[in-house]
């Protein structure tokens, strides 16, 4: 490894180390709301880093993450709430039931490519609500779930949380929880696609042609793609359902899919850097739009502009432009040194 | 006042140049040639006069300046343009061919023009409902002249019509393409790989070697060139 | 029998929906090779547009031409502002820009109309007429009558005048379009406007029978969709015959399918479209040589 590229790897761990102190200390500075909304933001960055695997590393298009958000949510509902298994042991299963989702639609996605592919994820998306609804014996169907029993117990307010001999409030413990997760994950993502992992899948988004021809075996990593991607959306979709504390068919509409996608792109596609941007983006555009506008439909018309923009004047995203003033200053840098 | 004059002209495809400034002349109702091997430019200079390929310098047609003008424009104005591979409609019939040919002029489909093609080529009579794309080579690349012909421009610029035909078929295009030029003094602008036809049916020739003239000529001249023999005529 | 008869009559009128927004859907595909997925809320939004102006005292026929003109402004508005700079860009960026589209158009409405459902006049009496001693509805019958006429119109439009004859070869071979003095880019402008146009008289039909609200056409998307993929992306006729077959058969099974009922028919719509994908892409009527989507 040359000395320029040990020094940019250099400087993005200790960006990260800096990231996760910064982490780890900011629940002491924001107030309990607060941190509820930020571990939101934790979950969003879950579920985008799991899409952007997917859409920017291998370039299969997904309209329908929300679907595998809903599965792992779900999958988190119905053992607490219907059978009292411990919530933290159903975070990993969750991930695992989407994921194995993921890898049988991965199946027959590999058929489709670009606009098909996009549109077979809408109609999934579309498509899931009325199933959820109608197996109501599983699903609990329009009523939903309540995770925790007794709906005293829902949001703010919920009894503090005892761990390791420190005593939380719920939404710093949430906090703690989908942030751990997010960097965990993150720094998993991280390993994987840094190395030959990642140049398959980029390999495989340039040009399928070229690196069928240079021995991808391209249904396995395609697929492998969409079951890793699934995982991480089923275990953000776990989060959203503890965090919610309840679930129903509309707690994962389609626009939530599209959202996880506006997200992506923000961040940029095939940047993992920028997933923080885009996850901010998701949560936080909302109440910024509400500065603009009290009624409901503003946060939505200021999402599908800045969509717009974005693509058209940032194609690259957040993490581009990280990039962009990232690498000129460690040229500078090292040029110096 | 020639008809068509190139001046110092340039052409790019992206960071790649391709014509290194070249000019040549079209007079009014002349048949010019611009020979050259593959690659050399030819298809270029062509795209570079009709507007598909990004220029420089200065193109001037029957007083107006083409320099910046796209091909939409430059069809309005008398150029028709019969490119590398036809431009023919495969999914639309051969009627539809010919009425997209007259697009540019003004009103309902020109009847008389629309009979005189049928009479250039007596066999879309029969084939007007036809799928161009289910045409042969050649049927396709007289389709192609014909409706750059129902355009009735001033200029008509063809890129290689011979190109992929057996020789009857070449032989009567180019029969038709003189007769034009002498009943109705239609100019052309020629772009052939085969010189020897493109020698007999113009009055002048350019030779492009990568992407500047480097010679030209009568094509009595041309014919007795050594190096001009011995690159294109083959003895 | 009777049953049978009136649910494929009430399933062609769905069908004829379909229908209009699938050949809209087609219109895009076919010249500008980008699936729209904002069309139905365009359509949805120049419903709202109707409503105010009929809410403002506008006779309906009035209402409903003056917003077919302008949905037929905005579509071509809209292709030249935003769809333009994007024309070569990869399919991904074409896609995100269209749902981009679908998410300001949903929260505008919201914005500027609220989220209530309202009621939407319908241009046909809701008496039933008996036909054979079975009850119909005259709505019904109007519905499809407005959709096949509105396709037919089209139809003419592209067959018979030079502009349709444009608008075909730009949308076949751009290049070879433009050396003939077609300017390609305005008629996929106007590919859109009639899009658009096809967009708002789908709303409108459907808005009297399912209530005018901001997710009226989220559905009514999906089934276009299926009705389009089924009939091949490239194919009005397959469109328009994959509408109506997709509205008439979701109908009858989920009258005759206890399992499926009313809340199944959008899993059904998701499970043609992955069948006709997977096992034939073309569709019935499309072309079997698939560009790269």
């Amino acid at each position: 490894m040359t000395r320029h590229r040990a020094f940019g790897v250099g400087l993005q761990v200790s960006a990260f180390v800096a990231a996760v102190a910064v982490l780890a200390l900011l629940p002491h500075w924001l107030s309990d709301f607060r941190a509820s909304e930020v571990s939101y933001v934790g979950i969003y960055f879950v579920a985008i880093l799991g899409l952007n695997i997917l859409t920017g590393y291998t370039g299969q298009i997904s309209l329908g993450h929300g679907a595998f958000m809903a599965i792992g949510g779900y999958t988190t509902a119905i053992l607490v709430g219907h059978h009292a298994v411990r919530d933290l042991w159903t975070i990993p299963l969750a991930g695992l039931v989407a994921g194995a989702a993921g890898l049988l639609f991965g199946l027959p996605a590999l058929r489709l490519s670009g606009l098909y592919l996009a549109l077979a994820t809408f109609a999934i998306a579309v498509a899931l609500p009325p199933v959820l609804k109608k197996f109501d014996h599983f699903t609990g169907g329009s009523q939903g779930i309540q995770l925790f029993g007794d709906p005293d117990y829902t949001g703010k307010g919920f009894e503090n949380v005892h761990v390791a001999g420190q005593t939380l409030t719920f939404n710093n413990w949430l906090y703690y929880l989908a942030w751990t997760i997010a960097v965990v994950l993150f720094a998993l993502a991280w390993a994987l696609l840094g190395g030959r992992l990642g140049r398959t899948f980029r390999a495989i988004r340039d040009s399928e042609v070229a690196a069928t021809s240079s021995g991808v075996n391209l249904p396995l990593y395609k697929t492998l793609a969409f079951g890793v991607s699934a995982f991480y959306a089923g275990v953000a979709g776990s989060l959203f359902a503890i965090a919610s504390t309840y679930v129903n068919p509309e707690t994962f509409p389609i626009v939530l899919s599209l959202y996880l996608l506006i997200g992506a792109v923000v961040a940029g596609l095939g940047s993992l850097w920028g997933v923080a941007a885009g996850a901010l983006f998701i949560q936080y555009l909302p109440s910024l739009a509400g500065h603009v506008s009290k009624s409901a439909g503003a946060p939505s018309v200021a999402y599908g502009v800045l969509l717009i923009l974005v693509v058209l004047v940032l194609p690259f995203g957040a993490g581009g432009l990280l990039q962009r003033i990232g690498r000129p200053l460690t040229n500078s840098i090292f040029r110096k040194s | 006042m020639p008809l068509l004059r190139l001046e110092g002209v340039e052409a790019r495809y992206g960071a790649t140049r391709a014509l290194h400034g070249i000019s040549l002349d079209v007079g009014d109702g002349e048949i010019v040639a611009v020979l050259g091997a593959n690659g050399a430019g030819k298809t270029t200079t062509l795209r570079a006069i009709s507007g598909t390929v990004r220029r420089g310098g200065e193109i001037l047609f029957a007083g107006a300046t083409l320099n910046h003008t796209g091909p939409e424009a430059v069809a309005r104005l008398g150029i028709a343009h019969v490119p590398e591979g036809r431009g023919t409609f495969a999914e639309l019939t051969v009627r539809e061919n010919l009425r997209l040919g007259a697009y540019t002029r003004r009103g309902r489909l020109p009847q008389r023009d629309y009979d005189r093609m049928l009479e250039l080529f007596p066999w879309m009579a029969k084939r007007e409902r036809q799928q161009a794309g289910t045409l042969s080579g050649g049927e396709q690349q007289m389709l192609a002249l014909a409706r750059a012909l129902m355009q009735q421009p001033r200029l008509l610029l063809l890129d290689e019509p011979s190109l992929g035909l057996a020789p009857t078929i070449v032989g009567e295009i180019f029969r038709i393409v003189r007769r034009l030029n002498e009943e109705e003094g239609l100019s052309v602008l020629l772009v052939e790989q085969n010189a020897v036809i493109a020698l007999e049916t113009a009055a002048r020739a350019y030779v492009l070697e990568v992407g500047r003239i480097a010679l030209t000529g009568t094509s009595e001249e041309l014919r007795r060139d050594e190096s001009v023999r011995r690159s294109y005529l083959g003895y | 029998m009777a049953q049978f008869l009136q649910q494929v009559v009430s399933g062609l009128a769905s069908g004829g929906i379909y229908a209009s927004l699938a050949v809209a859907i087609v219109l895009i595909y076919r010249s500008t090779r980008v699936i729209n997925f904002a069309q139905g809320e365009m359509g949805m939004f120049m419903t709202f547009v109707a409503l105010w102006l009929i809410d403002g005292g506008w006779p309906y026929w009035a209402a409903f031409f003056a917003t077919l003109a302008m949905a037929f402004v905005g579509g071509v508005l809209l292709e030249r502002i935003v769809i333009r700079p994007i024309e070569s860009a990869p399919p991904v960026t074409v896609v995100i820009v269209t749902v981009g589209l679908l998410i300001a158009l949903n929260g505008a409405a919201f914005w500027i109309w609220g989220g209530e459902t309202r009621s939407f006049p319908s241009a046909f009496s809701t008496r039933p007429i008996r036909i054979g001693g079975v009850a119909f509805s005259i709505q019904d019958f109007g519905i499809i009558g407005v959709s096949l006429v509105a396709v037919f119109l089209l139809y003419l439009f592209f067959r018979f005048t030079k502009a349709g004859l444009a608008l075909r070869a730009a949308a076949l071979n751009p290049e070879a379009s433009r050396l003939v003095g077609v300017r390609v880019g305005w008629m996929l402008a106007l590919g859109w406007g009639f899009a658009s146009v096809l967009g708002a008289l789908s709303g409108m039909m459907v808005a009297p029978l399912v209530f005018l609200d901001p997710n009226m056409m989220r559905g009514v998307l999906l089934y276009a969709l299926a009705a389009a993929i089924l009939g091949g992306l490239d194919s009005p006729l397959g469109a328009v015959i994959g509408g109506l077959a997709l509205g008439v058969g979701l109908n009858l099974i989920s009258t005759y399918v206890d399992f499926v009922g009313d809340t199944l028919k959008l899993p059904v719509a998701f499970a043609v479209i992955l069948g006709v994908l997977l096992v034939r892409p073309a569709g019935l009527l499309g072309r079997t040589t698939l560009r790269r989507a």
